[in-house]
């Protein structure tokens, strides 16, 4: 097991590595941040002052080693927006991002799997018909749209919850209700098709034969063998949310770091856009090690 | 009190299928008492276990539907029970064990937690109904028990997992024991050992034991009485040496006829031939583990060697390695002269024509999305020098016939076959390339004995047209007997006697064989009595 992670570990700071490579270039490629950061009619001298202040003159190559030089020191550089450490302002977004994610993941996997176990035991009965048809809704409808009817309904018609922003709980509720509808919608098909798998099994035969009752027949002997491909796909959901729900944070003004992302990469910010990428590349490369653990702990035929 | 523990009337299933209805059982009687072992003979399609599956409440409704009938337990009528009555006495007062222990455990939990979770689920306290299963898993025979209560099913090996299934039925020391081809999928030697456990089990606790095979050996090693059954109805019943000797229904005639290891075993062929295939000191290592260890032998043209032992034995690793599936990692395999081993790609390619092998499972080797004509013609399409397009429809007819198939049914698929039907497509398939040798791993043994005597049949006809070479893999001893020319025993990757047929059958000379030979079941009871006999005199000599 520690050789295992160790080799996780190791493969994922070469993925980091490469990352770093990609992006510093990529967004060296959308233009020069000059051009967004002074007035239009600023003068060449303030321009060429701008630059050397930033490091912006020096040839590429040497600015990405300075770049990498400073990283290996956990130096990200400065946001040139914000004036203040870039690591810092991507730590403060994040922290609304872990959370949000947090929440929504719990609720969508502790609901989907409990509904869709059941739908699998009941198959093609009216529970399982009701289940079915909602979660296909759930998993086809665009999140925009969502959000922005709910914002239509729940604030400006029924003016129950606040539109945007952040402040008490009520403020949470539109974000993570949106955020809840597509990863539950396709984790319970998913836990659906497999628990329909395992209940068919020869094991779960035997548990009847043995005179168990339904509950622990389900919740026992099938929903654990069933959630190997089950967590694949949470995982995969839940690298998408931690990514920054881009849109959905975007519409109801959330701090998160998908909305940080998106400012930052308008405002050229580059450092900023820098950090958010490591950081939450990190936070996947740590999820997915956590989910390669977790096979591990269900299934004890899987050993590293 | 009631007259029989448990009793079967007129039991009637359908099973309601895309496809239309199927009788699985039509007016099913049968009872069976207290200390006394009954068995259901019946191939595969016969509905023997679907009244078992009635009994214990496993039948599906819908697909299925019990149309008709009565299962009086104790003189109750379990189909007059509710759910949770049937679901207290399942486990409890009736307990059943099933073919293939490894897929019936369930592989996430220890084995101690399922054999305690039939005693919890009918209320005994978790402590004690873990030191019970202690007591049950060293009752049966797990070395270790204590060491081994949390280990997984993974960890034991076949027969010790069917062991531990035995542990699990008896957690409740039920008064019937339901036993569903339970020892169908392991070794010869092993299914002694747990047919004698069976056996002792039942006279320590006069339970009921209804034992559900395809196997006459078994019935004759083990029942009082048996019922035999053909397509979903009973045609015969009574003791096993009367149904035996005096076998009334036609079925049972033809079933009993079909039997492998009572006809003339094959002469000797003349050894100053020159061998088509001639194996030196063969191996193969991964990494530490020795699979197979200076393995030497010899096939002559036209002969069927073939090669036994128990799982374990390098018998598949040999088949694998001369087919150059694995590299051999020393030794040599002279085919006419030119050594497998070491041949190069191209002359290997060029030679894979006249090397063929046919595999256990034919539902798994043929692809189930090819056609029966491109299954066959593709090999045409490898090797095209063997035929030009234009002929191959008529090839393929061709080789349809020859191994007993209408040629018209070229453009269906796999699924559309029997199983027996389907190795005889393997075999097609394997000679359309015109081999001169043919690999047989376990060719037969997925099949019924009936149907396993035709693709014997079919194999002798196609040796003796054909001229062909068969090295044929198998762990089936009676079946060897009647149709092998020399034999070949394997044990732990090594050959530890080889010999003629009669020479292995009538005179082995290893324990080794003795003991394999001795655990092999006869399906008449007498001699199968005999038998028992002397497998245990072996046991005590060791």
């Amino acid at each position: 097991m520690t050789a295992f992670l160790q080799k996780r570990a190791f493969a994922s700071l070469i993925s980091l590595m490469g990352l770093v490579v990609l992006v510093f270039f990529l967004s060296r490629l959308t233009g020069d941040p000059t051009t967004l950061y002074l007035p239009v009619d600023a003068s060449l001298e303030s321009r060429e002052q701008f630059r050397e202040l930033h490091g912006l003159n020096d040839p590429i190559l040497v600015q990405f080693g300075r770049y990498v030089g400073d990283l290996v020191q956990f130096d990200f550089g400065m946001s040139i927006r914000r004036s203040a450490p870039a690591i810092d302002v991507v730590l403060q977004a994040f922290v609304w991002t872990l959370q949000l994610a947090l929440i929504t993941m719990t609720l969508v996997t502790v609901a989907a799997i409990v509904i869709g176990s059941i739908a699998a035991f009941h198959i093609g009965g009216v529970f399982d018909r009701i289940a079915t048809f909602f979660s296909l809704i759930g998993a086809s409808a665009p999140d925009f749209w969502i959000a922005i009817i709910s914002i239509v309904i729940f604030s400006v018609g029924l003016g129950w919850l606040p539109t945007s922003g952040t402040g008490t709980v009520w403020h949470w509720i539109l974000p993570i209700a949106v955020l809840f509808i597509r990863p539950f919608g396709l984790i319970l098909q998913v836990v659906r098709g497999s628990m329909v798998s395992t209940l068919s099994s020869a094991y779960v035969k035997t548990a009847r034969a043995k005179g168990l009752r339904n509950k622990p027949i389900i919740f026992v002997h099938a929903l654990r063998n069933a959630m190997l491909p089950v967590i694949t796909v949470i995982g995969d959901q839940a690298a998408a949310l931690l990514n920054g729900a881009v849109v959905v944070e975007t519409i109801f003004g959330f701090p998160g770091v998908g909305k940080l992302m998106i400012d930052s990469i308008l405002q050229r910010d580059f450092t900023v856009v820098l950090a958010a990428i490591m950081v939450t590349a990190v936070a996947i490369f740590v999820m997915n090690i956590l989910i390669d653990i977790l096979y591990a702990v269900l299934d004890p035929r899987i050993r590293y | 009190m009631a007259d029989h523990l448990l009793e079967v009337r007129n039991l009637s299933v359908d099973f309601h299928t895309a496809q239309g209805t199927v009788h699985a059982v039509r007016d099913v009687s049968w009872h069976l008492d207290r200390g006394e072992t009954l068995a259901i003979l019946g191939e595969s399609g016969s509905g023997k276990s679907v009244s078992a599956s009635a009994i214990m409440n496993l039948i599906d409704c819908p697909p299925g539907e019990i149309v008709s009938g009565e299962l009086l337990f104790d003189g109750q009528d379990l189909l007059k029970m509710t759910d949770d009555q049937r679901r207290d006495l399942n486990g409890r007062r009736i307990a059943m064990i099933f073919q293939d222990p490894l897929s019936h455990l369930n592989p996430v939990y220890t084995v101690g937690f399922q054999i305690a979770e039939i005693m919890t689920a009918h209320g005994t306290p978790k402590d004690e109904a873990r030191a019970r299963a202690l007591e049950l898993m060293e009752r049966v025979g797990i070395p270790n028990a204590a060491d081994k209560i949390d280990s997984y099913p993974h960890e034991f090996s076949g027969g010790q997992r069917q062991r531990l299934m035995i542990a699990m039925a008896l957690g409740m020391k039920p008064d019937i024991l339901i036993a569903d081809e339970p020892t169908t999928a392991l070794d010869v030697t092993v299914q002694a050992q747990i047919l004698d456990l069976l056996e002792e089990l039942q006279a320590e606790t006069q339970m009921g034991l209804l034992l559900i095979t395809h196997d006459l050996g078994v019935v004759a090693e083990v029942a009082d009485r048996v019922v035999v059954m053909n397509s979903g109805e009973i045609v015969e019943t009574g003791t096993a040496t009367q149904v035996y000797h005096n076998p009334t229904h036609p079925y049972t005639k033809q079933l009993i006829g079909a039997v492998p290891g009572t006809g003339e075993m094959a002469e000797p062929m003349d050894t100053a031939i020159k061998p088509i295939l001639e194996i030196n000191k063969m191996g193969k290592k991964y990494g530490a583990f020795t699979a197979l260890q200076d393995a030497s032998l010899t096939v002559l043209p036209g002969e069927t060697v073939a090669i036994v032992g128990e799982s374990g034995s390098g018998k598949s690793t040999l088949a694998k390695t001369l087919l150059r599936l694995e590299d051999a990692t020393s030794g040599e395999a002279l085919y006419q002269g030119r050594d497998l081993v070491t041949m190069d790609a191209a002359e290997l390619f060029a030679l894979r024509r006249e090397i063929q092998m046919v595999f256990q499972d034919p539902t798994q080797s043929l692809n189930p999305r090819m056609s029966v004509y491109d299954i066959i013609s593709e090999a045409f399409v490898i090797h095209p020098e063997i035929l030009p397009k234009e002929k191959w429809t008529a090839r393929v007819q061709e080789l349809l016939e020859q191994v007993g198939l209408n040629a018209s049914h070229m453009y269906r698929y796999p699924h559309q076959f029997s199983g027996g039907q389907r190795q005889r497509i393997a075999i097609a398939r394997a000679l359309a390339l015109e081999p001169k040798l043919i690999v047989c791993d376990e060719a037969v043994s997925a099949l019924d004995v009936s149907i396993q005597a035709q693709v014997i049949t079919l194999l002798n006809r196609l040796q003796e047209e054909l001229g062909l070479s068969y090295l044929f893999i198998a762990h089936d001893l009676p079946l060897v007997r009647d149709f092998a020319h020399r034999v070949v025993v394997m044990q732990g990757g090594r050959i530890v006697e080889q010999g003629p047929v009669a020479q292995i059958f009538d005179a082995p000379r290893e324990i080794y064989t003795r003991n394999l030979l001795a655990a092999s079941l006869h399906p008449d009871p007498e001699v199968q009595a005999a038998r028992r006999a002397e497998r245990l005199d072996l046991q005590e000599a060791v």
